[in-house]
């Protein structure tokens, strides 16, 4: 990962000393080996706080619509997942295609700090990921994981390759996984609709209503959300446990279904570690089922499933007669 | 100083929700927050950091505090508090949780007193529970806070085999004495070894040496203008994860919320990152999320203070740290305005 850094660095110092572009949407170091954040860099100077590694995992489409808005042109690091998103994004008209230039960056999966510490590891001073092994250092002492077990949940599942680059950085080709995205899903089928709805409240009821799951996700990209427009009559801030009030995840998984690309942005930032991506999913998997299979933001064009009408559409009484 | 075997900690749990309420660190859903305890919920002493703080013990998120009934032009105001007045008990709270309910209590019960805070804060007695794995998050010493020996009226210390406990004032005497069969009396030298070993590791926390001394009230203007707050919140989302995690944030909004029979004034946290924060007619005081970051750490690092005799209304739990979805926080303030990186 440090070749592929450094390589990235070399390229934002180019751009931005030729002129090319006016900035570089990237990662800044934090203040551990685990915290980098988003950032925008405008100079040389600025770049000296650079970092890519495995705990880059933050999404950088949705910066975009604000970039694109600005003077100049931007430069953008792009995972695989993070490409699906953007063409999503200028799809639906939100980020000016023509500002941006994409650098598509190799992935290889991100770790999860918090999977790391829930394996019972605090103090966390360093991290060290060689291929399958990650060794961990603690004031506590060194411990080594295995990377399966300590990966973003939107990376276990993972095999998207780049949709969009205008130019690439790729040293190693991630390899294509035999893993099957919607075996959580299928679980959460096979229960009984009284399990099923157990496992959703005890996993709602944690929400504290801290909308990072709307703000991070790009599919969101309303300029203002109608629960945060007084005027709307349904901006709601209250936090109750009770079943309406979570519906809030349903209402939204239903406002970005057939836009959703599955970055798993929402599962990521989630305080509470509501598998948020599951409403996504079951979703995802009722449009291939229904419409056949589609991925939202493997082309910036065209229409989508839910956009589209065609004769042979399932009619909703067909649906609900089926019962599904 | 008295001493119980953990595995009699259920004995003691089911002994104290005997005579009042028990709020502790419960797993559901894989996740560890204060909740009430019953028989069969799973106890997690050991997790260092509750997701939220227990502050919502007496500041719950969404409250009730009144209903309108409207019958032809008259209007009734009806009080539906239906908070529980039995006495309680918060078990676990950890010195940066401690310190934080002085920092909400001198925003509640300052005149005019919020009598919903009071009268449930009155009816608390906190058993705290002394840190023995900081991580790398915490830094609570920065802000003159002994993990080790955390304030409460009862503190607590856990290792491998027992859970040790000494009362320290009334409060905590009287809880004690409603224990003493469970209870049995102990020296202090397990309690003090842990203690010297737990002191070693927070000397190596990386953000042991975090320096708070250019946050003062003479600083205001100049931390205020700093050029620098346009970076450090550039890649702010604009959500409530800090806020609400936050055991010293206070901010609350009152709304009224319709029902057939009549309007119900409700309050719920709110937060300073939210976009309709403070709106007023007028319109929005602060309009860019710039100002708004600005505006949270400010209020904690200097406007906070100023008010009150010099106490930070930050304890170094390092809530923020872990959840913010992109990893922006206030030690990177701290460091960043604070001159340690320039």
């Amino acid at each position: 990962m440090k070749e592929v850094e450094s390589k990235m660095l070399e390229r934002a110092k180019v751009l931005l000393e030729s002129g090319e572009v006016a900035r570089v949407i990237g990662w800044r170091k934090g203040a551990f080996c685990h915290d980098p954040e988003p950032a925008s860099f405008e100079s040389v100077d600025e770049l000296k706080d650079f970092v890519y590694d495995y705990f880059c995992g933050a999404n950088l489409s949705k910066y975009l619509i604000a970039e694109s808005k600005k003077e100049g042109k931007t430069a953008v690091f792009l995972k695989p997942c993070d490409t699906y998103s953007f063409n999503q994004l200028v799809k639906e008209h939100r980020i000016n295609r023509e500002k941006i230039h994409v650098i598509a960056v190799e992935c290889m999966a991100k770790l999860d700090i918090g999977k790391i510490k829930a394996k019972g590891l605090s103090a966390v001073t360093g991290v060290e990921v060689d291929g399958e092994q990650v060794k961990v250092q603690t004031l506590y002492g060194e411990a080594v994981l295995s990377k399966t077990e300590i990966v973003l949940a939107k990376c276990a599942t993972c095999n998207k390759t780049h949709q969009v680059k205008d130019e690439e950085i790729v040293l190693h080709e991630r390899p294509v996984r035999d893993v099957n995205r919607f075996a959580e899903v299928e679980a959460l089928e096979q229960m009984t609709a009284e399990e099923r709805f157990k496992f959703w409240r005890e996993q709602l009821s944690k929400c504290i209503r801290c909308n990072a799951c709307r703000n991070v996700c790009p599919a969101c990209s309303c300029i203002k959300c109608v629960f945060d427009n007084p005027q709307s009559g349904v901006a709601a801030k209250a936090n109750d446990d009770k079943f309406e009030e979570q519906l809030f995840h349903i209402i939204r998984a239903y406002h970005v279904a057939g836009r959703c690309t599955d970055c798993g942005e929402c599962s990521r930032v989630c305080p509470q570690g509501i598998p948020l991506h599951l409403l996504n999913r079951k979703f995802i998997k009722d449009i291939d089922e229904t419409y056949g299979e589609f991925q939202a933001g493997e082309s910036a064009e065209g229409k989508t499933p839910l956009t589209e009408y065609r004769e042979s559409d399932l009619e909703p009484k067909d649906v609900l007669k089926e019962g599904k | 100083m008295y001493r119980i075997k953990k595995t009699d900690l259920n004995a003691l749990y089911a002994a104290i929700a005997k005579t009042s309420g028990l709020f502790i660190p419960i797993r559901r859903a894989d996740e560890v927050n204060f909740a009430v305890w019953g028989e069969g919920k799973e106890v997690s002493l050991e997790t260092l950091k509750t997701v939220k703080s227990p502050k919502n013990a007496f500041f719950p998120q969404t409250e009730n505090m009144m209903k309108f009934k409207t019958e032809g032009k008259s209007v009734e105001v009806v009080d539906i508090r239906t908070e529980d007045k039995r006495p309680f008990v918060v078990f676990g709270v950890k010195a940066c949780d401690v310190k934080a309910f002085e920092v909400l209590d001198r925003v509640f019960l300052a005149e005019p007193v919020d009598t919903f805070y009071q009268s449930r804060r009155n009816a608390i007695t906190v058993v705290s529970l002394a840190c023995s794995r900081p991580e790398e998050s915490c830094f609570c010493t920065a802000f003159g806070i002994d993990p080790t020996a955390p304030e409460g009226d009862v503190t607590t210390w856990l290792d491998g085999e027992y859970l040790y406990w000494r009362a320290n004032n009334q409060k905590g005497e009287a809880l004690t004495e409603k224990l003493a069969s469970l209870l049995e009396k102990c020296g202090e030298e397990a309690v003090e070894a842990q203690r010297s070993q737990t002191k070693e590791i927070l000397k190596r926390l990386p953000l042991a040496a975090l320096d708070l001394s250019r946050f003062k009230e003479e600083n205001l203007n100049e931390l205020f203008n700093d050029p620098r707050w346009a970076e450090l919140s550039e890649a702010c989302l604009g959500c409530g994860a800090c806020t609400f995690v936050c055991p010293t944030c206070q901010c609350f909004d009152i709304r009224d919320f319709k029902t057939n029979s009549g309007v119900i004034r409700y309050r719920c946290w709110d937060s300073c990152m939210y976009s309709d924060f403070t709106l007023m007619a007028h319109g929005n005081s602060r309009t860019t999320q710039m100002q708004r970051y600005r505006q949270r750490f400010m209020h904690k690092l200097v406007y906070y203070p100023a008010q009150n005799g010099g106490l930070y209304s930050c304890v170094g739990c390092g809530r923020c740290v872990n959840k913010c979805p992109q990893n922006l926080n206030i030690v990177k303030v701290i460091k960043t305005l604070g001159g340690e990186k320039s």
